[in-house]
Order: C-alpha cells, then sequence, then structure tokens
C-alpha cells in the first residue's frame, strides 16, 4: 500500500505541472492587465511596476522563473495586495477555508449519513419520505438563497447568531449550515440507496441467517459496505466545498482562500490565482488519494497494485 | 404520509414568510436596525465601519480606490485636510501664504505636530513624501495629481531626477512649494493621500511591509493595530497626534465587505456603525422606516456614455451623437433606476462642484416630445431613416444597475428614433482594454470620479493627451480652453472660459453624461458629527459615539 501510494504521489506530479501551466496560459491570455484600471498610468510608471514583477520579460523568461519559484515553495509577491506575498495570503486564508470546509464535511457526513440509513431502513414509510422531502429540499435550494435567508432570520429579525465576520465559533454556525446542507442532502439520498442494496445483498442475507441482532447486522455488516460510494463521493464533495465557499464566504464575510481566488482572477493578480489554483490541485489531488486508501480500509474486495 | 411533505412547506414557507417580515403589521419588524454601539468595560468607544473593497496597499503613494483613501485619512494627514463640509482645512500645517504670482507657497507646520513614535514631523518629511510620489520607482497611481508642482511631470517621465522637484525644506517647520504654474485648485490636491508624508526610517527599513501593523508610523489620529486581510483594518487613538485632544473616537474598525445586501444584514444586526452601499432595491424601505440614518449626498461623479469617434458610426458625426444624447431620458433612469437621489446630467461637471455653475444642454428643458422630435430631425440631418437605421452597440462593464440603463437607453434609442442596438457586457478589466484600444468600442459607459473638488478634474478627463481617451476626442479648440482655465485664479474670467470649454464639449458630444453621483451612507443615530460633504470624504477623528 506504501508502493501504491507514492506511486499516485509521483503521478500527481505531472498532473499539477500542468494545472500550472494550464492557470498560466490563461490567465496571460485574458485581456487587461493588473495595472490596469480607469486611470491610465504614466508610461514610465507602468514600465517601473512591469520590471518590478518581471512582466517586461518574455512569457518563456516568466514561466521559467516561476516554476522555479514554485519548486522552491515561493509563490511570489501579490499583484494586488503589494504589501504581502502570496505565500502570507495563503497561510492566513487557508486555516480558514479548512476549518469551514472541514465542518461542512462532518456536518454532512454526521446528520446525512443516519438520515440516509434511516429511511431505507423504513422504506416507504413515514421516516423515509420526510428525509427525502427534506434532502431534496436541501438539494434545491442554492445556498445563496439559503445563507441570506439564514442571516435574515437568525441575525436580522433575531438576535442569535452574527451576520458576518469571523470571530467565536458561532461565526462559522450559519457558513457551516450554508454550504454543507447540499452535500449532506445528497450524503442523505446515496446512504439511503446504498443502504437498500446493501441490505440486499448475499452477505447480509447471511448474516441474518446465522441469526446476528438486527443492530450488529446493520452496524458491523451492511454499513461499511454501504459506505463505500459515500467515500467515492467525498472526492468531488472536497471540490464542491472549495468552489462553494467562494459565494458563503463573500456572503458571511469570511476571510477565506475563496474570496482571493475570485478577487485575484478579477484584478489579474497573475501570481495569486495561480498559487491558490496549484494549492487547490494539490488539496483535490490529496483528497483523491486518501479516498482511495479508505476504500481498501472499508471494502476487503478492494486491492492495491 | 401526505401529511409528512406538507410539514416540511409549512416550516420552509413560514421561513420564508418571516424573512420577508411577513404581513408588515409591526412597522418597525419590516426594517428592524440594531442600537448598539460598541463601548467597551474600560469606556473604549469603537466605530465599526463598512469600506468596501479590501485595498491593495495602505501605501499613501501606492495606494488606489476610496477604501484605501478612507483609511489613509485616518492615519496620515497631510498639509491641508477637508473639513466634515468640504472645505479645505489647515491639517499639519497650521497656515500658509501664497506669492502674488501664485507660484510659490509657503507652509507653516504645526510645532506640536508628531509621528505615533513621538518624533516631530519636519518639513523634511513632507519633501520626502512628494518626491517619493512622483518618483517613477515608487510608481505611484496619483502621480499626475501632482503635475502643478514644478518639474514634477518632468520627473514623472523620468526626464528629472525626483530630487529636482519644487517642494524645499526651509527650515524644520516651514516647508516651500513652488509651481510650475499658477493652479487654482492645488490647495486641494494636498489634502490627497498622495500627497501625505511618510515615515522615513520605517520605509527604508521595512520596504514595502512598512504599512504594516508593528512596523507602520503615523501622523494622523490614529495608527495601526491589526490588518487581517479580508476580515478587518483595527487603528487605534494616536496619542501623539497634534489634535488628540478632540479625538473623540478611541478605535476604528473597517470591515472590507463588497456585496451590498450582505453590508446592510451586518449593519441591522448591530455589527457595523456605518454602512458604505444600500442595495437599489432596498433604498425605498430604508427611506420609509430609517430616514434618520440615510445619508445621501451629492457628489464628485459622473456617470457617462463615451462614443467612440476614431470609427463609424460615430466619426464626423456630431449630429448623430447629439440626437443620441437628446433622446435619452435622464429622468427616468433616476426615478426608476438608479433611485438614490442621483442629479439628471445636462452638463459635464456635477453641481457638487464648488463654485461653478456649470453650462447645460440648451434643450434640457423642453418637454419630451419637443426633445425627441429635435432628436429625430438631428437623427435624420445624419443620414438614418427608418429604412436605413443606425446599428450600434452599447458595452458595458457586466453589473446589475449597468445593465439596465443600458437596456433602458437602449429601448430609448429603439423607440425614439427607431435604432438597432445591440447590449454587449464584459468583464471589467476585458470591458477597459476594449475601451482603451477603441478599436471596436462603439458606445460605452463609464464613470468619472473627481480628485479634488476642481471642475478641472472633469475637464482634464476630456483633454486628448489626457490617459484613458476611450472616445478618441481631440479638439484643438477644446484642448486650447482646457488648459487656459487651469492655470487662471478662480473669478468671473476663468468661469467664462470653463463655461466655454463645457459648451464645447457639449456641443461636440464626444460624451453622453447620464446623471451625477451621489453617496449613500447609513449612519447610526449615536454617531454623531456627520456632515454631509460632496467630496464624500468622512474622517473618523470628526465623528463620536454618544451612546
Amino acid at each position: 500500500m506504501l508502493g501504491y501510494t507514492l506511486r499516485r504521489l509521483a503521478g500527481a506530479v505531472p498532473t499539477l505541472f500542468i494545472l500550472l501551466t494550464l492557470a498560466f496560459v490563461m490567465m496571460r491570455a485574458a485581456p487587461g492587465g493588473p495595472f490596469d484600471g480607469d486611470r491610465e498610468l504614466p508610461p514610465q510608471v507602468r514600465a517601473n511596476l512591469e520590471a518590478k514583477y518581471h512582466l517586461d520579460e518574455s512569457l518563456y523568461v516568466q514561466y521559467g522563473r516561476y516554476l522555479w519559484d514554485v519548486a522552491r515553495f515561493d509563490f511570489g509577491p501579490s499583484f494586488q495586495y503589494r504589501d504581502v506575498s502570496v505565500n502570507d495570503l495563503i497561510a492566513s486564508g487557508f486555516p480558514v477555508s479548512a476549518t469551514l470546509g472541514a465542518a461542512s464535511l462532518a456536518f454532512a457526513l454526521i446528520l446525512g449519513v443516519p438520515l440516509g440509513m434511516a429511511a431505507a431502513l423504513r422504506q416507504n414509510g413515514a421516516v423515509d419520505y420526510t428525509a427525502m422531502t427534506a434532502a431534496m429540499l436541501g438539494i434545491s435550494i442554492p445556498n445563496f438563497v439559503l445563507a441570506p435567508l439564514m442571516i435574515l432570520v437568525f441575525a436580522v429579525y433575531n438576535d442569535w447568531l452574527p451576520a458576518g465576520g469571523l470571530g467565536g465559533w458561532q461565526h462559522y454556525v450559519m457558513p457551516v449550515i450554508a454550504l454543507g446542507t447540499a452535500m449532506m442532502a445528497y450524503v442523505a439520498r446515496l446512504a439511503r440507496a446504498s443502504m437498500i442494496e446493501v441490505m440486499r445483498s448475499n452477505h447480509v442475507r447471511t448474516a441474518r441467517a446465522k441469526g446476528l441482532s438486527a443492530a450488529r447486522v446493520v452496524w458491523v455488516h451492511a454499513l461499511p459496505a454501504a459506505l463505500t460510494p459515500i467515500v467515492s463521493f467525498l472526492g468531488p464533495a472536497a471540490a464542491g466545498i472549495i468552489t462553494g465557499s467562494v459565494v458563503i464566504e463573500t456572503i458571511f464575510g469570511i476571510p477565506g482562500l475563496g474570496q482571493f481566488f475570485v478577487s485575484g482572477a478579477l484584478n489579474r493578480d497573475y501570481t495569486l490565482v495561480m498559487g491558490v489554483v496549484l494549492f487547490y490541485g494539490i488539496l483535490i489531488v490529496g483528497f483523491n488519494l486518501l479516498v482511495d486508501l479508505l476504500y481498501g480500509w472499508l471494502d476487503p474486495r478492494v486491492a492495491y497494485r | 404520509m401526505r401529511a409528512v411533505p406538507l410539514f416540511c412547506w409549512l416550516v420552509v414557507t413560514s421561513l420564508l414568510l418571516a424573512a420577508c417580515g411577513g404581513g408588515g403589521e409591526d412597522e418597525r419588524s419590516s426594517f428592524p436596525v440594531e442600537i448598539s454601539p460598541e463601548v467597551r468595560d474600560d469606556g473604549t468607544t469603537v466605530f465599526r465601519r463598512g469600506n468596501g473593497a479590501e485595498p491593495g496597499t495602505l501605501d499613501p503613494h501606492q495606494a488606489r480606490g476610496v477604501p484605501a483613501a478612507n483609511i489613509l485619512r485616518d492615519l496620515y494627514e497631510g498639509l491641508v485636510s477637508i473639513s466634515p463640509t468640504g472645505e479645505v482645512e489647515p491639517g499639519n500645517a497650521a497656515d500658509w501664504t501664497i506669492s502674488d504670482d501664485k507660484l510659490t507657497y509657503i507652509f507653516e507646520l504645526r510645532a506640536d505636530a508628531r509621528w505615533s513614535n513621538g518624533e516631530p514631523v519636519t518639513a523634511q518629511d513632507y519633501v520626502y513624501g512628494l518626491r517619493r510620489a512622483v518618483d517613477p520607482a515608487t510608481a505611484s497611481p496619483y502621480a499626475q495629481l501632482h503635475t502643478p508642482i514644478e518639474h514634477a511631470a518632468a520627473i514623472i517621465d523620468g526626464d528629472r531626477p525626483p530630487d529636482s522637484l519644487g517642494v524645499r525644506a526651509v527650515d524644520d517647520h516651514r516647508l516651500e512649494i513652488t509651481l510650475a504654474e499658477p493652479t487654482p485648485y492645488f490647495l486641494g490636491t494636498l489634502a490627497h493621500p498622495s500627497s501625505f508624508p511618510v515615515y522615513a526610517p520605517a520605509v527604508e527599513a521595512h520596504g514595502d511591509a512598512f504599512t504594516q501593523p508593528g512596523n507602520a508610523v503615523t501622523n494622523g489620529a490614529y495608527t495601526m493595530d491589526a490588518w487581517r486581510v479580508n476580515s478587518r483594518i483595527s487603528l487605534v487613538r494616536n496619542d501623539a497626534y497634534w489634535d488628540d485632544a478632540d479625538t473623540a473616537i478611541d478605535r476604528v474598525e473597517y470591515y472590507p465587505i463588497v456585496d451590498a445586501n450582505s453590508e446592510l444584514s451586518r449593519y441591522q444586526a448591530g455589527e457595523l456603525d456605518w454602512a458604505s452601499m444600500i442595495p437599489p432595491s432596498r433604498l425605498d424601505a430604508a427611506r420609509e422606516h430609517i430616514p434618520d440614518q440615510l445619508q445621501i449626498e451629492p457628489t464628485l461623479g459622473v456617470y457617462y456614455y463615451g462614443l467612440n469617434v476614431r470609427r463609424a458610426p460615430f466619426k464626423d458625426a456630431p449630429e448623430l451623437r447629439q440626437a443620441l444624447s437628446m433622446a435619452i431620458d435622464r429622468e427616468v433612469i433616476v426615478d426608476k433606476i438608479t433611485r438614490g437621489g442621483e442629479i439628471p446630467a445636462y452638463g459635464w461637471i456635477p453641481p457638487a462642484v464648488d463654485g461653478y455653475e456649470g453650462a447645460r444642454f440648451e434643450w434640457a428643458d423642453l418637454p419630451a416630445d419637443e426633445r425627441e422630435a429635435r432628436a429625430r430631425a438631428l437623427y435624420r440631418e445624419a443620414g438614418y431613416s427608418e429604412d436605413e437605421p443606425l446599428q450600434v452597440e452599447i458595452r458595458y462593464n457586466s453589473n446589475e444597475a449597468n445593465k439596465k440603463i443600458a437596456s433602458v437607453i437602449q429601448a430609448m434609442w429603439r423607440s425614439v428614433l427607431g435604432a438597432e442596438v445591440e447590449l454587449r457586457n464584459e468583464e471589467w478589466k476585458v470591458f477597459l482594454d476594449a475601451v482603451r484600444s477603441g478599436r471596436d468600442t462603439e458606445a460605452y459607459r463609464l464613470a468619472w470620479i473627481g480628485d479634488y473638488d476642481d471642475p478641472n478634474t472633469f475637464f482634464e478627463l476630456m483633454n486628448s493627451d489626457f490617459g484613458l481617451n476611450g472616445t478618441g476626442y481631440a479638439s484643438d479648440a477644446y484642448d486650447r480652453l482646457q488648459e487656459k482655465q487651469a492655470h487662471m485664479p478662480d473669478g468671473a474670467e476663468r468661469d467664462e472660459v470653463m463655461h466655454a470649454a463645457e459648451a464645447r464639449l457639449l456641443a461636440d458630444s464626444p460624451v453622453i453624461p447620464i446623471y451625477f453621483y451621489t453617496s449613500k451612507y447609513l449612519v447610526k443615530p449615536y454617531v454623531t458629527g456627520f456632515e454631509g460633504n460632496p467630496l464624500d470624504i468622512y474622517y473618523s477623528k470628526d465623528l463620536a459615539i454618544e451612546p
């Protein structure tokens, strides 16, 4: 399994390299530059700025310079936030995004899996209908509708939670619900479908035939097998959290990575966007690897070669 | 079993109803605003200010944009300041004299002006600051603001060394500034952040990071306490400030919030004392429920449509350009779309500009049908008709308000003139690139916000030599008038030249002014000292929190 992990990690390097190259080309292909504004800079001033950020060199030289910097984990200075480096920005935004993302994922799993299981075990019953209607709503209501609605109810009309910003745990409650609800609903539906299927499978029938208690059948024999599709959903879920967090961070004024991604792209902050893209790339590759390793642990039929 | 989904719907609809304010039986609950000033246990008053986008830098000579300028005016002080009502008043300089030829200004610095580390603010600090502002190596976006100063233009172009700038320390407390030509608006430019001094030892010791908490040394009413990007910038009172005794608020917290709805929620929830934006859809509700908190002031800004005169259809077609301008019912746009008290523009210079009565289109007061008939006549004169309608594109940067205005103008041009109008929106930087190159733009929307309270900041924009000339307008007559008025002393003669310049511009119509901007703030009732001003400049030191 160690060999498999190492091979996968080695395989990630070309992926990230291609990702970085694409990001570089696409950013440079976009019209407009980091120093364009509704006020024209004097030519000498512009020339000085371009020299400072090496934009006066040929694209190949810039690309080479950037790769060399990245190889040493230096993402360079930000164009937009002149006083800080991209490394500093990622270091300040990532813990916030990670907390928000992890809490949303935990929220989705802790609520979604039991909900789905309960629905599956009482298929076509009241519990099933309630759970699945709730899940359908959770998937259908986009987070940019849910978030302002929650702010109105819980922060403006009632003074129960803060409307935005960053502070104690209270500041995370609404963002986590807004970001995690759709995922929770999806997990619940997945868990239900997969549980229903597993409950009908041969190994569960065998377990029942052996006279095991219902609880033991469900928790020990059915659940791990039923979790496999949910685990494979975690890869895309992580990507969903990353893209979804942009909206949530803006609405709640949370200083995470997502805002840098968007404002960086809009301001043609080349280094910031590429830094964040690469960072996200590493995260997603890492998450997918983790998911693949989890498979083996949950399902003895999976072998790593 | 059917009752279960029904139950879910009940939950959701009741949530929605609660959010929408229900039937509106209780007047106050439909626009609740929590009135809760933050006063800490030790008596520290905190002013929480919503501030738009996160500033890119807090280096006075490199910063751009309103959010950074707001913070910089709390941190640093120039030779002059702007009073709460918008007049130039003494800042770090207690007094000044101007020579008879209007070329030499001598500023007397306050003896008790100090940096936040206790060091005195000297004339040398201003020499250092102004040289740094025009030095091309600093790459200041506002370097051109200083071109009235002798040799500044040549220094910006890299033709002269920065130390040749016409700024000299006579002694520690006297500063002499020599101008290239008399400039009536010069004093106003000294209140702009790019004229602020910076503390040379801090810049030399920390480089780009001299703006950071711990490194920053400032001479304004406040100094840096903490800066968390995209979250909050906190300032604390600067005990060394010369007027600290008259400063009321102890801490100022600037919150970067770009979404107007989010800012409003946080204001309503009691997390902000000051909101800098109001979603247009909420303006009427704010007028109805919290009129005492809503502050609307005309400002120095114009929203306009540029017409690219380098290409067809606008090349050599003044009649067509006038016809299009005439066909726009500006009242509809400000009444139905922007709705924030904006002023319909029938001239180029905002009425909020101090001491200048602008020129107006002579058709401005015509009834709608006559105005439209004249527009149609000009349109036909330009060679267009029902069979050969004008085909034109309106380009704008993607934004809800721009889109609505473009759609309305499209409809007006279509119904009044019969023109075939296409709309095209682009992301801001893509849009700017297209406007700058002028290769394929026709009509496009843009805005201009004045840098100081003088008509020149608007006249200058249309000079053929000025930086971003998206229309390609190049009129010798206009350029001469613009350059002439820029160096005349204020008075009837200058007014006459300015009028001539504005009339020339309106007749040529390379731009269609649509409306003049207003600033819109929500300010909690316990924040005192707020007086509206057209410059849209509000120093935290002039405000107080009185719970």
